[in-house]
């Protein structure tokens, strides 16, 4: 397998190169959230975003968190801790599957060398309310995309339409580095006698440590506790109309129900009244930003 | 006489929709056409998963002219009458002639409709088809009002050759396409069906479905058979696949040998649910370690790359699965019981671990019908039946539940019959699905299936019209196979009763469940070719819930009316009947009034009357041996007898008391053969 010191196949180069994509299209590069997320969808440059009356094109990495999945570092794929490159257009490009092309030609995925599928694959988030309908994208039968049009956010309709692409960081530059484990991962291109790193040098504590707490350690009475406590202010802070840091209660109160979730202690009817709580926030937050921008032309600002 | 032309490019369609947009895409334009007046012949369609194509030939330049006569108002009608009708004409009272009709004058006129352009209508037949396609599931995109399946990029019309002008939504019709997304993407133009084929074809895209198909069939074959394997039957697997691709690459893969030893069941799942592999199979049967991928592009290293993708995205699955496979064999099936405690079955009817607790009674109590079954095996069956749905293996695969069951249990040292039967339970699915035989299996897919009947029903969540979300209609065709098809006898009622009970504090809702029992066993032996009015028959006698005793009775009744006697026997019964019906109406009374032998005159009516005497005993005792060929050969004895009495005998006697005692003779006829069938519910 090629890859070991090969610079433009990093796992940081591969960032960089699709930021720098993505930059060239026209989208804003921001940076991640600084709340928990279980995924880059949460982030409001997408959700909240993707209800703005306007022209909003982004694109961003997230680290997102899945305590369930977390394998104590045994696991090659599987990580309760890993990263989403995250684009939201909106109104969406006439030709963004076209661009979305290019950026995989950028990280080295050539299509006269793979086989690249759009199969359908429609979206849906039941804690934010949201739905819309794309593809996975295939690249010799490896998911390696998310391709929604979002139709729904918040329960509201999403106009103009955005599209979003999520692509899986670590299992695309698994492939293009031709790793197995992705602890093997090259993350920065530097020969490993000048102080190289690989994904496991950087990573593979934190999901040892990590998925003992969310598996073992958590204490699920103060799990219970925050979700109540951030439910509530979330609430509160509603009432003063100020829907983006009530968003972020809304983002901890999610994180807290995946780690409920993951210590085990939340049963089947349990868990749909949870995300029933959450979706209930994040719709508050929803309604309330489009509220607001709907009655001034307050512009910026959030996000 | 033209060809019209039409193609809708758009991004992927989801293999699963295809077949039906173009279906609705061509009986749309096809009605369209015939609306519009214009002719034509051998309308197709053709689907991709960027394209929908639609062709006809035959059609017209233009609309035949039309020439219609109305007729108005009479002439000394009121003005208003005559204004409307002028108004709704268009025309003038010059251009009206009058004319007599039965004494009096009317205003006639002929309306000229002139032909138009196929040209001119052609747009809009278009847009009107269009619009009225219905996709499953659609979406809008940009700034677009336009709902379609996903974002449409153009449309190429052609009529006669020539591009015609049609706008639909965002997109504006050219007379330019473009080829394969990845092989050859440059616009390409086309003046006709036949030169659309053959370009398209020349640029990587193969238009017609079937054609897809049978290449990936046949190059799919020819790969496996040079490693002397074949491919594994699966059509629904090779429609969706032909829906993936626009032009087909068939590949072959290795699986890794570290995985072999996996169960079939799951090495198949993992390439077909997830990869959309077909598997090989080796000359004796045998899952072999290659794969069949089908990939959408030839690439410039012939798929080496490709596949060697795909192989790695198989192993890893592989690994997963190896580690559900070695972690769930960690625990005991019956150590995973508990775990249903968190499965709601249904809000109103409790767990998972209810319903299992529930299906070990039933099982038991159905044991003792079924013929070699044991009640403690399907007691212990019925226990472990769901224990795999808390498994890794079936968390992941949920189409492998009961499957992975059966292996669990083996593991565990139960014994073949209790693992079988976990994992036949769920069977029969269907039509289609093959049917359980052996005892405990047959048990507990009973027990399953009929706890899930009595539940629903008595929380009255009954299947209506085209709802059925609990799959209820399934549920009881399955019952119904399971009992006929291995010839079981088991008193429904007493079962559905026991059933009932298992639920606490729940309404019986037998009688209703039989009645739904009755229509589900019609549409089943419907479909097998039997006479529903013959079924109707026998379930009107009531009180049958032996579904074997109650198909042996049709069986002999079809028989019977099959023969010269039972026809005739059959039409004297009506006329019995209709004869009847008409007298007690008359009199206002019912005839059901005992024979007196004493008013009896003629040798006719006696033999008759002694002869129904004798055979009601008969009956009843032949009927209770379950002889039923005998009560038949009964029945046709009195054929020749009722056939003499309307021969020989007049009913409606002027002497009241015998006409009254001959009415009585009638009913005894009717009543005495309705004790086999009710025969007023036979046609004919």
């Amino acid at each position: 397998m090629s890859g070991a010191s090969d610079k433009s196949k990093s796992f940081q180069s591969i960032i960089l190169a699709l930021q720098t994509f993505w930059a060239d299209q026209g989208c804003v590069i921001i940076q991640p959230y600084d709340v928990e997320v279980g995924a880059g969808t949460f982030h409001p440059a997408t959700t909240l975003r993707a209800l703005w009356p306007e022209i909003w094109n982004a694109a961003y990495v997230q680290p997102s968190r899945r305590p369930t999945d977390g394998r104590y570092g045994k696991n090659p794929n599987r990580l309760q801790h890993y990263y989403q490159f995250q684009v939201l257009m909106k109104p969406s490009p006439t030709n963004i599957q076209e661009m979305y092309l290019q950026s995989l030609a950028t990280i080295g995925i050539d299509p006269d060398y793979h086989d690249i599928r759009f199969v359908e694959d429609d979206w849906e988030s039941p804690t934010l309310g949201a739905w819309g309908l794309g593809w996975e994208v295939w690249c010799d039968g490896m998911e390696v995309s998310q391709f929604t049009y979002f139709q729904q956010v918040g329960g509201m309709d999403c106009t103009p339409v955005p599209v979003e692409l999520t692509y899986g960081l670590e299992r695309l530059a698994m492939y293009v580095q031709g790793v197995e484990n992705v602890y093997d991962l090259d993350w920065d291109g530097v020969p490993k006698d000048q102080g190289g790193k690989t994904y496991g040098d950087i990573y593979l504590e934190n999901e040892q440590q990590h998925s003992a707490y969310n598996f073992e350690i958590a204490d699920t009475d103060v799990l219970r506790r925050h979700f109540e406590d951030a439910e509530k202010e979330c609430a509160r802070i509603l009432e003063a109309r100020l829907p983006l840091p009530a968003y972020d209660q809304c983002l901890k109160a999610s994180h807290l129900f995946n780690l409920l979730d993951a210590r085990g202690v939340i049963s089947v009817t349990e868990r749909a009244a949870y995300i029933g709580r959450v979706r209930t926030l994040a719709k508050g937050c929803c309604e309330q930003w489009v509220e607001i921008h709907k009655a001034s032309d307050l512009d910026g600002g959030a996000a | 006489m033209a060809e019209l032309f039409l193609e809708i490019l758009s991004e992927e369609i989801p293999a699963r929709m295809q077949a039906r947009a173009a279906d609705d895409l061509k009986r749309l334009m096809a009605d369209g056409l015939k609306k519009a007046g214009l002719e034509f012949e051998n309308a197709r369609t053709f689907v991709t998963p960027r394209r929908l194509v639609f062709v006809a030939d035959g059609i017209p330049e233009s609309t035949p002219d039309i020439s219609e006569e109305r007729k108005g108002p009479a002439t000394d009608a009121p003005e208003q009458a005559l204004n409307g009708f002028l108004g709704s004409t268009g025309l003038t009272i010059d251009q009206c002639e009058k004319r007599e009709i039965k004494g009096r004058e009317f205003y006639f006129v002929v309306i000229e409709k002139p032909g138009a352009a196929a040209g001119d209508i052609l747009p809009g037949v278009i847009t009107e088809a269009l619009s009225a396609l219905p996709w499953a599931k659609s979406m809008k995109w940009a700034n677009h009002d336009l709902r379609w399946v996903r974002p449409l990029h153009g449309l190429v019309c052609l009529f006669d050759g020539k591009p015609l002008s049609v706008t639909f939504g965002p997109v504006s019709s050219t007379g330019a396409t473009v080829g394969h997304r990845f092989m050859s993407p440059a616009a390409i133009t086309v003046s006709s069906f036949d030169e659309y084929k053959a370009k398209l074809s020349a640029v990587k895209v193969m238009i017609d479905p079937s054609e897809r198909r049978d290449l990936i069939a046949s190059d799919a074959a020819k790969l496996a058979g040079t490693e002397g394997l074949m491919v594994k039957d699966d059509k629904g697997l090779l429609d969706e696949v032909a829906g993936l691709v626009e032009w087909p690459v068939v590949l072959m893969g290795r699986i890794d040998d570290q995985f072999m030893d996996l169960p079939p069941e799951v090495l198949t799942t993992s390439m077909r649910s997830h990869q959309k592999y077909f598997a090989c199979l080796d000359s004796s049967g045998n899952l072999a370690n290659r794969f069949i991928v089908v990939a959408n592009t030839e690439t410039k290293d012939g798929g080496a790359q490709v596949t060697a993708g795909n192989e790695r995205v198989l192993n890893a699955r592989l690994a997963d699965a190896r580690f559900f496979w070695d972690l769930d064999q960690q625990s005991s099936l019956a150590s995973r019981a508990p775990a249903l405690k968190d499965r709601i079955f249904h809000a109103r009817l409790g767990t998972l671990d209810d319903k299992v607790d529930r299906m070990q009674a039933l099982a038991a109590e159905i044991a003792g019908f079924v013929d070699g079954a044991d009640k403690d095996k399907a007691r212990s069956a019925a226990r472990l039946a769901k224990a795999d749905l808390s498994t890794g293996m079936v968390a992941e695969f949920p189409d492998l539940q009961g499957i992975m069951g059966r292996y669990y249990a083996q593991h565990d040292g139960e014994s073949t019959e209790v693992a079988d039967a976990i994992a036949e339970h769920y069977a029969p699915q269907g039509p289609g699905d093959t049917c359980p035989t052996k005892p405990i299996s047959v048990c507990v897919a009973l027990a399953d299936k009929i706890d899930t009947l009595v539940g629903f029903f008595g929380i009255d969540e009954k299947p209506t019209g085209s709802k059925d979300p609990y799959a209820l209609r399934r549920a009881a065709l399955g019952v119904i196979r399971l009992i006929l098809e291995n010839d079981h006898r088991i008193p429904l009622s007493r079962v559905f009763s026991t059933a009932a009970k298992l639920y606490d504090g729940h309404e019986d809702d037998g009688a209703g469940l039989l009645d739904f029992f009755a229509d589900r066993l019609k549409v089943h032996l419907k479909e097998q070719g039997v006479r529903h009015d013959l079924i109707d028959a026998v379930f009107a006698l009531g009180g049958e819930d032996d579904l074997v005793r109650l198909l042996a009775r049709v069986d002999a009744l079809k028989g019977f009316l099959a023969t010269d006697d039972g026809a005739n026997l059959l039409a004297a019964y009506k006329r019995a009947a209709n004869i009847l019906r008409i007298e007690e109406k008359k009199d206002g009374t019912a005839f059901n009034a005992g024979v007196d032998a004493a008013l009896l005159t003629q040798d006719e009516e006696r033999a008759l009357h002694d002869y129904l005497q004798a055979m009601g005993t008969d009956i009843t005792s032949s009927l209770a041996a379950e002889n039923f060929t005998a009560v038949m050969e009964k029945l046709a004895g009195a054929r020749p007898l009722v056939d003499a009495f309307f021969d020989k005998v007049t009913v409606n006697d002027d002497d009241a008391a015998v006409r009254v005692n001959r009415l009585n003779l009638l009913a005894l006829v009717r009543r005495s053969v309705d004790e086999i069938a009710d025969f007023s519910r036979i046609e004919g």
